[in-house]
């Protein structure tokens, strides 16, 4: 943890309320995000127990598995929960706008530019905390691989066509969720994590209701208080007064409440079954009818409170300007979006199982550039951020106090003007090492040449490299001039591109050679005779 | 102590000789396509990489040799430009600037490149991994080296793998593994993890490859190699080349008294030494142990310290060049260079244990990665660090601690999560710094200021 | 180095007193050793595990109580997989094993499994023990051991643990038997749980070596344990192989530093108790008299954390931030301590943590005013 985000949390210890960490959004917020606050039971491994979602704060749709155990009701939930995400998810596929990719030619071999579709805008999934990405990927797993009448007519529960469909949509979010400042899929807490610093440890942070505490505390009331009261408190009954963000229930709550109401909910289930006439299965449905009800008050119970703290949130992250780089950040996810839209629409299989290695090695590839890139994004768009490099020696600003016009010793000199620069800052610095500035939003490359006094003095000479156009004469404006405050990294701005790796099929034998024949389409999860889990 | 007498009198030379043998046979005549070698610090991995490329390059093949950095590439193409100066060797590089050592620039049979055609047809092309994984589209190479194999991962072998035949891989397990700064946790398990050691995936994949390990180390002195050994590399033990009383370091100017001085002829008598500062907390850059640090510089060069060993019969002097100081961090390293500065010693070299990793001196003085920390943190229990600080000296080493660090190691947290299906990497840290500690803890001088 | 058997007795008593009269020592179970592992280095976990105190009900006394419950559907779902994994003589259990770990035996036919029934924990602990040794009489065989019962001497005093299973292979060889009811997903485990499961069993696999030493020839305790789990989406079991020697070495040593509970114990004033049954106020006095190395990572650990978790903010402590929260701090450990060293007030300012400090409130200082100066242009 650096020191200036340490100093930020000891200040909220101090003030009772969360302190700056960034100064800027670095994250890419829908206009219209859909929040989704799931709830599963405990011990089953993916078994929902109900949802609210939607994209209105004011009206979100309830979705409840009144028995969690019957395949028949988790099936019902999950096809109720595609209805409701696949519009959404659609709504974003058709509002295209012309781009250009490269591709290599497959008859030529050379690399050149096609004209593809982008989707003008993606969809976004938020979630109340990372256990709730999680269950985005599990749910994805459990659903992807289902088969549906049409591809099995031997299969004992059919799922309807959107529920696979949801499935890889699910995977794919939960997969795109792994990249470094992506915003497919957000947590709520990682998203408020980044942006605030609170006077309790990352790990209380990860409690929603506890972390909002400490971002606006209630009027007259301090962080820390009212933190531990969304912790801890419980009512007459023992029920706690902010339940938790889920998707793990309260035990509690399941052993006090939702286990009369489900075993209730079974009794009436069984009566209606051994109705022996219409008269008494109208009771008996009746009775039924009031139980589900029971289930669904006490769910939404549950998750009403998490779905507002999401919004609430989604407010409190408004109200920051977002940084100057996220736009760019956000058409990668489009790029993402709009090429797994591609991959449904053209009759691909589910993401498999497992990563073959060249699929692993080239999604680690991705997330390492990508990393990088939100690190130096992040840097260059927010002084708050930058502030840490620079305590860590890995930038520097200052002001320029000297400019000394000189040349490269070729055929056709260029200008590499020596740049003096005062600055406070304990750059690492050695010689020839490069450093960077942002010149109009592109990186101009210098590179140290000494110190012109000693290092204490923190007069550092830089030779600019690049940017300064063809000419003999530096374009104007390319050259830095006496009393500009600027700010160099050492960190490069845009990260390299990696080796291309082989095809699949070309994996060499170290890595277990190419895949077999036509690869086998993954089998769907054998369904076991009980009806649980 | 007595040796127990049903032990033959072990031969380091033939013993290591037997080894190379072995791993030159299944290289050039053995049928499988890989052949992996282990080679713990200092026992003659380069001599044994150019051996192997001389010999491949004799028998005609066309050989390509994968290193992880441009400084050993360089490093073995001058090596190989040694031993066979009418070796025609192509050095593949980067369209970086300055990406080469300017001193292949004077060698004839030399010839650089940034494209791998400009080399075709030359006997040994040599590059860094990274650089080799652009190349594309050309007939593969008969025969692969690939360096330092043990800190290459496991994707960028995937990269290169592709363009030869047969290898063989070489590097040392003990040093710090590859790692990737994004989780990777979702391919833990894998035979192919990416984040993995290349190693570990070509073994997973092919484990029925011949498998070697050079037996002898030629850096460690004999009272070094057997604490190594045991602490670092507990299933493929090495010996040292040398015994007991073949090396000596022997000090002109008396001790003054002084805790540096005392500290000093206990590592020059016993090969190491451990000065502690009293406990306490501390920033990184502790000043009390940084300071320390390099006052014990500052005496060893000062002392006249002379160094003999099997090399050469007549007394070496331990110059600035012969000393280095290991730290874990960076700004450690910064503080003591300054420190050093100070004291008018401006020669030594101070870095990390990642940049020492290769490296060899007489004598080396180690900043304990655990020295005054509150805490203990997965990053400074890391066995290659240690591994690498412990391992770099031909005489001594002298390692600077604050008291209370095997306190910090009972007091560290034993919550690892634990992958299903992946190989427990042994040793374990916490166990090779309590060992390594306990021995140290023989030669303890305190510290007084 | 073991303390002397006399003294041993004494401690015995000792922490019988400290956990009050007439109350059954609480045994070492898998909460414990999650604290133990957790905070290895906490002197007040240490005793109060180490007396064999209940901490759930201390925590309550003392006004803080711990928030860990088990929902009643996970508990029949984890009870129920037990049971499909042992059902029919644990057939599938084994098969699992010779699947997992012993592929090279002949495949599990006609096992044994010896009834482990007895009269309280002394009296499990004798029969187990018998049943292995029978074992051991006789192999060529699988047998496998339901719900044993081991002893484990934890300080001077007998910890008794009740590991799921523990098979016996027709080599003679012994293998611990852990049964989860977290998934196993496309053969991939929640790490956190996995590891969880490790620690335990190598608490076990200790305990187990103690038995085989008492045997001639001592038969091998395997190191790498049986963690079974569900499928996937189903309750069909499948298993992992988990290789525990690290857990095991680390749990050997901790078990073997538990012996300082004597020395904290020797520091105790005398009269200290820590049973439930006391006045809140006398057990904050108790509880007090031992210090607590608080970290948040106890939350999810540890029962008494919510009281230490008050403690250490109420000091001022840094780490009730997290531990990491430390690392550049040096010898600062209050959140006063720190504030006033980077605000200037106080602090040499040649200790490297108080000018790192400084400079860190300085750039933030500049950052946060640039930021405002910004915002206040984009208004016009």
């Amino acid at each position: 943890m650096s020191l200036i985000s340490t100093l930020a949390r000891l200040e909220a210890v101090d003030t009772g309320r969360a302190q700056p960490a960034a100064t800027v959004r670095h994250r890419h917020l829908s206009e219209r995000p859909l929040v989704f606050v799931p709830l599963i039971t405990a011990g089953e491994a993916g078994a929902p127990l109900g949802a609210l979602v939607g994209t209105d704060r004011d009206a979100p749709r309830l979705l409840v598995v009144p028995q969690p155990r019957d395949r028949e009701l988790r099936f019902a939930f999950l096809a109720d929960l595609a209805d409701v995400v696949l519009p959404y998810v659609d709504g974003f596929a058709d509002a295209v706008e012309a781009a250009e990719r490269s591709e290599t030619d497959p008859e030529t071999g050379k690399r050149v530019k096609v004209e593809v579709e982008l989707c003008a805008d993606a969809p976004q999934l938020i979630v109340p905390s990372r256990a709730g990405v999680d269950l985005v990927r599990l749910l994805g797993r459990s659903m992807r691989f289902r088969r549906t009448a049409e591809q099995d007519p031997e299969t004992p529960f059919p799922a309807p066509p959107r529920v696979p469909l949801l499935g890889r949509w699910l995977t794919h979010f939960g997969e795109r969720a792994r990249v470094p400042g992506s915003c497919l899929l957000l947590a709520m807490t990682d998203v408020l994590g980044r942006h605030w610093a609170t006077g309790q440890s990352t790990l209380e942070d990860q409690h929603l209701g506890a972390l909002l505490a400490w971002i606006d505390p209630p009027e007259g009331r301090s962080g820390a208080e009212a933190a531990q009261e969304a912790e801890l408190a419980r009512d007459d009954d023992g029920q706690l007064v902010c339940p938790p963000a889920g998707p793990a229930t309260d035990p509690a709550f399941d052993n006090k409440l939702l286990a009369p109401a489900i075993e209730r909910y079974d009794r009436a289930r069984t009566a209606l079954a051994a109705a022996e006439d219409g008269v008494e299965a109208d009771d008996r449905l009746g009775a039924l009818t009031a139980a589900e009800r029971e289930i669904h008050a006490l769910v939404e119970s549950r998750t009403r409170p998490t779905w507002d703290a999401v919004w609430r949130g989604l407010d409190l992250l408004r109200e920051l300007p977002e940084g100057a780089r996220v736009e760019e950040r956000w058409t990668r996810d489009r790029w993402s979006f709009t090429s797994h839209r591609d991959r449904v629409a053209a009759g691909e299989p589910p993401q498999p199982r497992r990563d073959d290695a060249v699929t692993a090695a080239n999604k680690l590839a991705a997330r390492e550039r990508e990393q990088a890139r939100l690190e130096a994004q992040e840097a260059l768009d927010d002084p708050l951020v930058m502030a840490a490099r620079r305590l860590s020696g890995e930038a520097f600003a200052g002001e320029v106090v000297d400019v000394v016009m000189a040349y490269s010793e070729s055929k056709r000199p260029s200008p590499r003007p020596l740049v003096t620069v005062r600055t406070d800052d304990r750059p690492h610095l050695g010689e020839r090492v490069k450093a960077y500035r942002s010149l109009g939003g592109k990186p101009q490359t210098a590179e140290f040449v000494e110190f012109a006094a000693g290092p204490e003095d923190g007069l550092l000479v830089l030779r600019i490299m690049d940017k300064m156009g063809r000419g003999k004469e530096p374009k104007p404006g390319s050259v830095p001039e006496k009393g500009d405050r600027l700010c160099f990294t050492l960190f490069e701005h845009e990260p390299r591109g990696g080796a291309k790796l082989p095809d699949p099929e070309e994996t060499p034998w170290t890595h277990g050679g190419p895949p077999g024949e036509e690869p086998a389409p993954e089998p769907a999860d054998p369904v076991t005779e009980e009806d649980v889990l | 102590m007595t040796a127990p007498v049903e032990e033959t009198v072990f031969d380091p030379g033939s013993a290591a000789a037997r080894a190379t043998d072995a791993i030159l046979h299944d290289t050039l005549h053995g049928a499988a396509r890989g052949v992996v070698v282990d080679s713990p610090p200092g026992a003659g991995k380069s001599t044994l990489v150019v051996r192997a490329a001389l010999e491949l390059a004799e028998a005609g093949r066309p050989l390509m040799v994968v290193a992880q950095t441009n400084a050993q590439v360089d490093d073995l193409v001058l090596r190989l430009a040694e031993k066979n100066p009418d070796l025609p060797v192509g050095r593949l590089h980067s369209s970086d600037s300055d990406p080469y050592d300017k001193a292949l620039d004077g060698l004839d049979q030399v010839r650089t490149s940034a494209k791998a055609a400009d080399l075709a047809g030359l006997p040994v092309v040599l590059s860094t991994a990274a650089k080799w994984a652009h190349v594309k589209n050309v007939e593969p190479w008969r025969h692969a080296i690939v360096d330092e194999a043990y800190q290459m991962r496991s994707d960028a072998l995937l990269a290169v793998a592709g363009l030869f035949e047969r290898a063989l891989f070489v590097g040392d397990p003990g040093q710090l593994d590859p790692f990737s700064i994004v989780g990777a946790e979702q391919w833990a398990g894998l035979s192919y993890d990416p984040s993995g050691s290349a190693v570990t995936t070509l073994l997973a994949h092919n484990p029925d490859l011949p498998q070697h390990r050079l037996p002898v180390s030629w850096r460690l002195p004999a009272s070094a190699a057997p604490l190594v050994s045991d602490a670092f590399y507990p299933f493929t033990p090495f010996r040292s080349g040398t015994d007991h009383g073949d090396r000596a370091l022997t000090l002109a100017v008396p001790s003054d008294g002084s805790s540096p001085d005392r500290v000093i002829d206990e590592a020059a008598e016993s090969g190491w030494g451990l000065l502690e500062l009293p406990a306490r907390h501390t920033p990184r850059t502790d000043p009390e142990a940084v300071g320390a640090v390099a006052r014990v510089v500052r005496r060893l060069l000062d002392r006249g310290g002379a160094a003999v060993s099997e090399r050469s019969p007549d007394p070496t002097p331990l110059t600035a060049d012969r000393v280095a100081v290991g730290t874990a961090h960076r700004d450690q390293a910064a503080a003591i260079r300054a420190a050093l500065a100070d004291l008018g010693v401006p020669d030594v070299t101070v870095d990390t244990a990642n940049r020492l990793q290769g490296r060899e001196y007489d004598v080396t003085v180690v900043l304990h990665p655990l020295s005054g920390r509150p805490d203990a943190t997965a990053f400074h229990l890391e066995t290659g660090r240690l591994c690498v600080l412990a391992s770099r000296h031909r005489h001594a080493c002298i390692v600077v601690c604050r008291e209370g660090v095997t306190d910090l190691l009972d007091d560290y947290p034993s919550t690892e999560p634990v992958q299903l299906g992946t190989l427990v990497k042994f040793p374990d840290g916490w166990e090779a710094n309590h060992a390594v500690l306990s021995h140290l803890a023989e030669h303890r001088v305190r510290w007084r200021p | 180095m073991p303390p002397p058997r006399t003294r041993g007795k004494g401690l015995r008593h000792r922490l019988a007193e400290l956990r009050g009269p007439e109350t059954q020592a609480k045994a070492l179970d898998a909460r414990a050793l999650a604290a133990l592992a957790a905070n290895p280095g906490c002197r007040r976990r240490a005793i109060l595990d180490g007396a064999g105190v209940n901490k759930a009900a201390l925590a309550s006394a003392l006004g803080s109580p711990s928030v860990f419950g088990q929902s009643q559907f996970a508990f029949v779902r984890g009870n129920a997989f037990e049971a499909k994994v042992k059902a029919d003589g644990g057939t599938e259990l084994l098969r699992l094993a010779h699947e997992k770990l012993d592929r090279g035996a002949e495949p599990p036919a006609e096992a044994r499994v010896p009834d482990l029934t007895a009269q309280g924990p002394e009296g499990r602990t004798g029969r187990t023990e018998l049943a292995l040794r029978e074992a051991a009489a006789e192999p060529g065989v699988w047998t496998l051991l339901d719900h044993p019962m081991l002893a484990l001497d934890v300080a001077g005093s007998p910890a008794f643990l009740e590991p799921d299973a523990v098979v016996v292979h027709p080599d003679g060889s012994w293998t611990v038997v852990e049964i989860k009811s977290f998934p196993m997903l496309d053969g991939a485990a929640d790490p956190a749980k996995v590891g969880a499961a490790a620690r335990q069993a190598a608490v076990y696999v200790l305990a187990l070596e103690r038995v085989a030493e008492r045997l001639d020839p001592p038969p091998r305790v395997r190191h790498r344990v049986l963690l079974v789990c569900p499928k996937d989406f189903s309750n069909l079991p499948t298993a992992s192989a988990v290789d525990v020697r690290k857990q095991r070495a680390v749990t050997a040593r901790q078990l073997a530093r538990l012996t300082r509970i004597e020395e904290i114990a020797d520091t105790l004033p005398e009269g200290i108790c820590f049973s439930p049954e006391l006045p809140a106020e006398q057990l904050e006095q108790a509880v007090e008299a031992v210090p607590a190395t608080y970290a948040p990572e106890c939350l999810s650990a540890c029962e008494l954390a919510f009281h230490c978790r008050d403690r250490s903010r109420a000091a001022g402590a840094v780490t009730s931030l997290g531990r990491p929260v430390r690392a550049e701090l040096g010898g600062l450990t209050t959140v006063g301590d720190v504030l006033a060293a980077a605000r200037g007030e106080a602090g040499d300012p040649d200790d490297p943590a108080v000018a790192a400090l400084r400079r860190a409130a300085a750039l933030r200082a500049e950052a946060l005013a640039s930021a405002a100066e910004r915002e206040v242009a984009g208004c016009r």
